[in-house]
């Protein structure tokens, strides 16, 4: 990164969430207005959530991305109440709810769906019985209920199910039918909690494109945390970083992850986009300098790359190359070998530098020893 | 041979009956009273329904006092409360209203495990619908907790067969009466080894329906 501090002034609501200032418009489905959440374990404090003001607009796939410890969940189930803050307020609608209890905050519950990362259905009884369980909540009379049920289950793609038990349903089938029962009482907003961290790839992605369909056509405000950058490149729209309890970055999807300003987003970043040479072939490189550039998928990297080397006098090698889709924009990722005269080779960098937006020279020795370059990008 | 054949002919048919009776009235009063009492404890000790530290400590105390009792003792104990009640506490329906009194708190304890062992997650995501309580308990906590809630049953009713030998020895009848007045106090080997024998049948039947049971209500 050329800069530890890069001013884009992309993110929504400036730079961070602590301190903005928090003025309900109409288009607010959910507002945190510092939010805090401390739970006392054996005598000591542990504050989950610290200080976190945030702002979801109706209709959108807002997401909440960090590293497992981070008060991700905690935070979310701070919207429908399942943990009330210590301090702080939820606005739904911009309606202050944080103190509803009893009839009022049944009633707000069903107007928000929630699904989990275990699926957490009841096990011993059908899926039909499932989905009625949220009916019966929810005052639907008896002679609907049946036919709620049909709807709901073809909503999903799962009509041939109804019968069955859970245990006999794979990990994405029993997701749908958790989303089926977080949408029997046409809630306006959905909670996913790491919503597809049990599944596997494929089952991901048709479960994400079954929650964008969702979003889409039934105007559901989706709120998702997951520490899956795969899925946050693949739905989010707005995204907040967590990290010890605060949100540290927030602002769009693409704005953040391409020019992450705080170390927890660049490390999730890395984690994702990093590109990883295998060591041995690191000792086996010809002298020279081993620069990672990070460019935006509208800039054209190849001329450059082959002017620099020309202007220059020096010889540009790429070792790896990679292209990651956050929506319809695109991030590269390139490792290049730099080699050439000793006079050559820093101005050659430099005019590099000036070009991308991402620039990171590596060390040799730690790239060798297995380090350094984001090696842990997942499979 | 012919006496212990004339004895169990003359005895054995009232001896189980006596004890059936107690058994059945005791596993009734204790399971339905125990369920309640879980209830309590169990909806007063999670955060996701009333907690209520006061209610919970108090009635898990009185829950603990009466099972720190051994049966024999509590029996004893009971004897003059059983009078007031019912007159002649050595009677069948006096010795079911000790093993009724022993089996509430045991059983309470029983099905609270039961409810206990439900998984939290579960329970957020009832809770998360906008569910009351009770439509919470009737409809998730209890089919997921049937299994270990019937293995619960089977545990009380064959504690309390247990038991109600001993009522049967200071004079409440039953099978546990019989074995003794005769195999013990006239040395009627044949009568205690034919009781032992049905004891035994008995136990493993009831097991094993349980077992069957509970497997049958496990998805």
């Amino acid at each position: 990164m050329s800069d530890v501090n890069v001013i884009a002034g992309a993110g929504r609501d400036g730079a961070s969430g602590t301190g903005t200032a928090v003025a309900g418009g109409a288009d607010d489905a959910i507002i945190l207005d510092h939010v805090s959440v401390t739970f006392h374990e054996r005598g000591k404090d542990i504050e989950a959530v610290r200080d976190v003001s945030l702002t979801v607009a109706r209709g959108e796939v807002y997401g909440i991305v960090g590293f497992s410890g981070a008060g991700k969940s905690t935070l979310v189930r701070t919207i429908n109440l399942l943990e009330r803050p210590t301090s702080g307020r939820v606005l739904i609608d911009g309606r202050d709810v944080t103190q509803s209890r009893g009839s009022r905050l049944r009633d707000l519950r069903k107007r928000i769906g929630f699904i989990f990362q275990g699926f957490n259905l009841i096990t011993n009884v059908t899926v039909r019985e499932n989905i009625e369980f949220a009916l019966k909540a929810g005052g639907w009379p008896k002679s609907e209920r049946q036919d709620r049920i049909k709807e709901l289950l073809h909503l999903v793609g799962l009509e041939t199910k109804l019968d069955s038990y859970p245990s006999s349903l794979s990990g994405g089938q029993k997701q749908r039918v958790s989303i089926a029962r977080a949408l029997a009482n046409k809630p306006e907003i959905l909670l996913c909690d790491e919503a597809t961290s049990a599944l596997d790839l494929e089952t991901t992605e048709e479960i994400l494109a079954l929650l964008k369909r969702i979003n889409r056509e039934l105007g559901i405000t989706i709120v998702f945390i997951t520490h899956q950058l795969d899925v946050a490149k693949a739905v989010f729209d707005h995204v907040a970083v967590m990290e010890e309890g605060r949100i540290v970055e927030q602002g769009a999807t693409f704005d953040v992850f391409a020019e992450p300003r705080h170390d927890t987003t660049r490390a999730l970043v890395e984690r994702y986009l990093g590109v990883a040479i295998p060591p041995q072939l690191v000792t086996s490189l010809p002298s020279g300098i081993i620069v990672e550039l990070r460019y935006k998928g509208d800039d054209a990297l190849e001329p450059l790359i082959s002017r620099v080397a020309r202007e220059h006098d020096v010889s540009i090698d790429v070792l790896h190359a990679n292209v990651e889709y956050f929506g319809a924009q695109a991030i590269g990722t390139l490792l290049v070998l730099v080699s050439g005269p000793d006079s050559a080779v820093p101005e050659a960098l430099d005019t590099l530098r000036s070009r991308v937006f991402g620039f990171r020279k590596l060390d040799r020795k730690a790239l060798a020893a297995g380090g350094g370059s984001g090696s842990e990008r997942k499979a | 041979m012919d006496s212990t054949l004339q004895i169990l002919q003359d005895n054995l048919g009232k001896a189980l009956l006596d004890t059936a009776y107690m058994v059945v009235i005791a596993t009734v009063i204790g399971v339905v009273l125990g369920t309640l009492i879980a209830l309590l404890l169990y909806v007063t000790e999670n955060r996701l329904f009333t907690p209520n530290a006061t209610v919970n400590t108090v009635v898990g105390f009185i829950v603990n006092a009466i099972r720190s009792l051994p049966f024999l003792i509590l029996m004893v104990v009971l004897i003059p409360l059983v009078q007031l009640l019912i007159g002649d506490p050595y009677t069948p329906t006096g010795g079911a209203i000790s093993l009724s009194i022993a089996a509430v708190p045991f059983f309470a304890r029983v099905a609270e495990s039961a409810f206990s062992e439900v998984d939290p997650g579960l329970l957020e995501a009832a809770v998360s619908t906008g569910a009351t309580i009770p439509q919470i308990i009737v409809g998730a906590v209890f089919p997921q907790a049937l299994p270990s809630f019937i293995r619960g049953v089977v545990l009380t009713v064959i504690s309390l067969i247990g038991y109600s030998a001993m009522v049967g020895t200071i004079g409440a009848g039953g099978i546990g009466d019989m074995a003794i007045q005769y195999g013990y106090n006239r040395y009627e080997t044949g009568v205690l080894v034919i009781i032992v024998v049905i004891l035994i049948v008995l136990v493993q039947v009831i097991q094993w329906v349980g077992d069957w049971l509970a497997r049958s209500v496990t998805h």
